[in-house]
């Protein structure tokens, strides 16, 4: 694989991803192999040491948050044209429908997202819960068997110490089981995580490329607006970096 | 080692990559990697992180006809150095505790503990 065909990988891979940010990273990646290959290496071999297109993406693709990359998407979603009058009225009309609509699905969605959240945690900690009655009984059993000695008889009451001990010993195995699972858990998290950033990202068959270039809209006013609308992202843009700077810099620490 | 162990010690080490001089990416991965393991895709984001937090900046240079970034530690960075030290004391007392004081895994409880 070439410099420019992993170049070109990476963007196809990660297309929706905030461009600067993009950028930024391939660059980086691009200087590893400039420098490999200024120390004498061969640029397939400065390439395959940087990694693979997946390892990179993946890795670049981890840093960014969901956020940027969802505003991302919403930002390229915006229509290409503007609207012609019929469909403003339509819109209008259709108000009282549409709009309940997509509100409740947004909210189930919503919902569904902040309850399957909620369950995966409280997964996690449920089963630091039943540990702890594994070992908050098999202290009460030892307790009660001390004191069953005395009063009830010494056989009860060794039988009680002996299964609060085993309830114990049961809790702390189980304490490490918790750990594994936890672990596991929230290894898996980061990559469903990631697995959703990439349903956001990635090619969209290079839609984008070829509609603005071939510009085959009929009317010119269209495309007028939309290069109109282009800068003005554009500027939005840069403007808005900063704050996402600052964002993910608070996010960050 | 274990993998939290390893992104701890991957930070300050590549904070100790620059401490003396101003480097570069492939600078770091080749000074750092005979001492711990260390790729492209580990590196960028520990850069980016560190960088965020504001224990080092990016500036870039002209080399060769082309943009090279090189990183710059900040006096946070090098603070961040220090606490490594101080963290590590206790850690080498720890050691010291399970090995014996003369550097050899004890035969009784040595292995447990």
């Amino acid at each position: 694989m070439t410099k420019a065909e992993l170049k070109n990988a990476l963007n196809e891979k990660l297309q929706g991803v905030p461009e600067k940010e993009l950028n930024r990273s391939i660059d980086f990646y691009m200087e590893m192999i400039d420098d490999r290959m200024e120390d004498g290496i061969s640029e397939e071999d400065a390439v395959a040491a940087v990694g693979d297109v997946k390892e990179i993406a993946d890795s670049i693709l981890t840093e960014i948050p969901m956020s940027k990359i969802v505003k991302e998407k919403v930002k390229n979603v915006k229509p290409k044209r503007g609207l012609r009058p019929w469909e403003i009225v339509l819109l209008a009309l259709g108000f009282p429908i549409w709009f309940p609509v997509t509100l409740s699905i947004g909210l189930v969605a919503l919902i569904l997202v902040l309850v399957f959240y909620l369950v995966y945690w409280v997964f996690i900690l449920a089963f630091y819960l039943i540990d702890l009655c594994f070992a908050l009984g098999g202290i009460a059993g030892i307790v009660y068997g001390v004191l069953a000695i005395a009063k009830v008889g010494a056989a009860q009451g060794f039988g009680f110490i002996g299964a609060g001990l085993f309830l114990c010993g049961l809790g702390v195995a189980f304490f490490f089981l918790c750990n594994i699972i936890a672990k596991g858990m929230i290894a898996l998290s980061k990559n469903i995580g990631r697995g959703i950033k990439y349903l956001f990202v990635g090619r969209r068959k290079k839609n984008s490329d070829t509609a603005d270039e071939a510009g085959s809209d009929p009317d010119k006013g269209a495309s007028e607006a939309d290069e109109a609308g282009k800068t003005d992202r554009g500027e939005i843009k840069t403007a808005d970096n900063d704050k996402e700077d600052e964002l993910a810099n608070g996010q960050n620490e | 080692m274990e993998m939290q162990m390893k992104r701890g010690l991957l930070d300050v080490c590549v904070l100790a990559a620059i401490k003396n001089e101003d480097s570069y990416g492939y600078q770091i991965i080749k000074d750092v990697s005979p001492y711990v393991e260390i790729s492209e895709s580990t590196l960028y984001p520990i850069l980016r992180r560190l960088e965020s937090a504001e224990l080092l900046t990016v500036r870039s240079a002209e080399h060769n006809g082309r943009l090279r970034k090189y990183y710059h530690i900040t006096p946070e960075g090098l603070s961040r150095i220090e606490a490594f030290k101080e963290e590590w004391k206790e850690i080498m007392m720890i050691y010291r505790f399970v090995t014996n004081g003369d550097g050899t895994v004890s035969e009784k409880g040595g292995n447990e503990a």
